[in-house]
């Protein structure tokens, strides 16, 4: 009976642990109405869909928009960035979610559609935390390349001296190492695996991609399941969006870039992202995240999502309607509140280009 | 009196060409689901075959015998040789668990157990078939995991120079667990056809074997059993069915192997079966090449299932010519 109990509970927990973290939406109920853009809140309905990485930051966002905008309907469809683009280029959403921006024949196809240019709008900043479970070790250093050798299981205790070099004062179990990975195709595993071979030089032999292509360790489904797993193992290790850590109670792990070891908060993803160089031109923003920044204090293992629009919609209409929702979406205080569901809000280099780019969708 | 005699057969007169007419349309509508079913079968089949069939094309390794899975490479190449393994031994597996408790338990219901008990147990067991496999999933790895890793161990520690019980480094998913959980999912299958078949053992037959001076046990052996058998058989292929295509719970169980990962028979060792890896990659489906592999790994389980069915039907077909 009590088993059952606490199997019901924890499938509630589990089940919606992909889906919203937390009852989202009450952070930004008092600015509502305020961010709301009263002038350009029409009546609609807007349809868009995509990565499910950012499936609870627009989810926060829609609840606060539609609380200061009754009569405007946005539904977000957390299907995929891969299914996200391919709908938005048939037309079928008015905008897309995606973990990576438009690759050049998807921008091609995409502004055939639009009958204008699409844009790559950078909006939700998703840092990725290298979670683990380990007796009595609370605080842990990690860099890329020592990470690198842990993921591809050239080292397979806690207390190897490649990580005892980094975490001096440090008492490491002998504890085996237990790696878990993502078994679906994942925009955090692609992440994860780009950082690796941006940061860890010749130590990465991890081929970057959606799908894990590691020798050692055992996949687990989607980001709950990797987290239940490692909060279920000693000596487990994973790469994880930050809410599922901190939800979890997992150790999260600081990273060295050589600059010192750097904390998963905030103001480090900020610091990162800030750091990142624009290959879009004029509006398009799509950035290029350097992975191997050696900035201080900056946190380098992020996911940033993209909203991707036209920039001039057919329907006037439309246009508007998803021009007051993104101006509410990459508002200061919307963004502030993204800290909840384990999302950073984008620094102020980002979000004013950000806005300005929102500013000129016609 | 001759007045209602009279009236008498006019209704009768009107209700015969009613009655073929019903009796037409009742026949044009069983046939119909009839031809409904099998038109929905083939057409199925045909859908797999019709989104499969470029995607093998394109492919570059060997659909049957190889164990890569790499899609998003200009050169697919993709086989479902691991995944037909997890898939069949972890079914296989079930299956040893689950029928002979599955017979035990109806033979317990209609044998053993006093009148009263009968009704409840029987809707006891049958109430396993009504619990989501989701709730499945979550028991497992919550509730039964804990009970069931240390027998893991203990197996793999003594019989470990036993190819199938060989120890990896796997801790949670492993084909043997998903073998258990499946098991118990497919036990109200088994026992409620079981069941039915040996309630239906003639009572002569078991009275002659009692008259005789056979034991419970022998009159079982000899008269309940045999004639029970193709009904059990029945049960065990439509349960082994029903473990082939599990998804949700065994989605939420199983430990993926690493793609680079060497192959072992052992049974702890993890994997995927081909409902859980399409259903665990379904919402990155973003090109036709892509969606039309995994649609081949659903073709190859449906001609599993298809010929696991298929045994099945002639299996008792011959049982049935034995016995009658």
């Amino acid at each position: 009976m009590v088993f059952s109990a606490v199997g019901i509970l924890a499938a509630t927990v589990t089940l919606s642990a992909c889906g919203s973290d937390n009852t989202t939406g009450s952070t930004a109920a008092p600015n509502g109405k305020t961010v709301g853009s009263q002038a350009n809140c029409a009546p609609g309905t807007l349809r868009a869909e995509g990565s499910s990485a950012q499936k609870n930051a627009i989810e926060a966002a829609i609840t606060s928009y539609q609380r200061g905008c009754d009569q405007a309907t946005i539904n977000y469809n957390p299907s995929g960035s891969g299914a996200g683009i391919k709908n938005f280029v048939a037309g079928q959403v008015d905008f897309a979610g995606s973990d990576s921006a438009l690759k050049t024949d998807e921008a091609a196809a995409a502004a055939k559609t639009c009958g204008s240019p699409a844009w790559n709008l950078p909006m939700v900043t998703g840092p990725i935390a290298i979670a683990y479970r380990l007796q009595g070790v609370s605080v842990l250093t990690l860099d890329a390349a020592t990470a690198a050798r842990i993921f591809s299981g050239e080292i397979t205790t806690w207390n190897d001296p490649a990580i005892a070099a980094l975490n001096t004062g440090v008492t490491l179990p002998a504890t085996p190492i237990r790696v878990f990975f993502r078994s679906d195709e994942s925009g955090t595993t692609d992440n994860f695996t780009k950082y690796l071979k941006a940061a860890a030089g010749s130590a990465a032999t991890l081929e970057p991609g959606k799908k894990w292509s590691g020798k050692v360790g055992e996949g687990k489904e989607k980001s709950a399941g990797v987290a239940a797993a490692v909060k279920g193992q000693e000596g487990g290790v994973t790469y994880v969006e930050w809410s599922y850590a901190t939800q979890n109670g997992l150790g999260i792990a600081a990273i060295d870039t050589g600059s010192g070891p750097v904390a998963l908060n905030s103001a480090n993803v900020g610091a990162m992202v800030a750091t990142a160089a624009q290959v879009g031109t004029g509006n398009d923003l799509a950035l290029k995240l350097d992975y191997a920044t050696k900035a201080k204090n900056a946190y380098p293992i992020n996911l940033v999502t993209y909203e991707i629009v036209c920039s001039v919609y057919q329907d006037k209409a439309k246009g508007a309607l998803v021009k007051a929702f993104l101006t509410h979406f990459a508002s200061a205080s919307v963004q502030a509140g993204l800290e909840k569901q384990g999302y950073a809000p984008l620094p102020a280099e980002v979000s004013t280009k950000v806005a300005a780019a929102i500013a000129a969708i016609g | 009196m001759s007045e209602a005699a009279a009236v008498a057969p006019a209704p009768a007169l009107t209700t015969t060409p009613r009655g073929h007419a019903a009796d037409r349309a009742f026949a044009w509508s069983a046939r119909g689901a009839g031809l409904l079913v099998m038109a929905l079968v083939t057409l199925i089949g045909l859908f797999l075959l019709w989104q499969a069939v470029p995607s093998l094309q394109a492919n570059e390794a060997s659909f049957l015998t190889s164990r890569e899975w790499d899609l998003n490479a200009t050169t697919p190449r993709f086989g479902v040789a691991d995944l037909l393994w997890t898939t069949v031994t972890a079914s296989v597996w079930a299956m040893m668990l689950a029928v002979p408790l599955g017979v035990c338990v109806a033979l317990f219901i209609t044998q053993y157990a006093p009148d009263w008990l009968r009704t409840p147990a029987a809707a006891l067991v049958d109430l396993l078939a009504a619990v989501p496999s989701i709730v499945y999933g979550l028991w497992g790895l919550i509730v039964l995991r804990p009970v069931v890793a240390p027998v893991e161990t203990w197996i793999a520690h003594t019989f470990g120079w036993f190819p199938l019980f060989a120890p990896t480094p796997i801790t949670g998913g492993t084909i043997f667990f998903i073998g258990v959980v499946l098991a118990v999912m497919i036990l109200p299958i088994v026992t409620a056809i079981s069941r039915e078949v040996f309630a239906a053992t003639p009572a002569p037959h078991q009275e002659a074997a009692l008259a005789l001076g056979a034991t419970r046990w022998e009159m079982i052996r000899t008269a309940v059993l045999p004639y029970g058998r193709p009904g059990v058989v029945s049960a065990a292929m439509l349960a082994l069915g029903r473990a082939l295509g599990e998804t949700i719970a065994v989605t939420f169980i199983v430990s993926t192997l690493a793609p680079g990962s060497a192959f072992t028979a052992s049974l702890f060792n993890g994997g995927e079966t081909f409902a859980s890896r399409i259903a665990n990659n379904a919402a990155e489906f973003d090109s036709p090449r892509k969606t039309g592999a995994f649609i081949a790994a659903g073709l190859v389980l449906f001609v599993l299932t298809f010929v696991v069915n298929a045994i099945a039907r002639v299996v008792v077909d011959r049982r049935k010519a034995f016995t009658e």
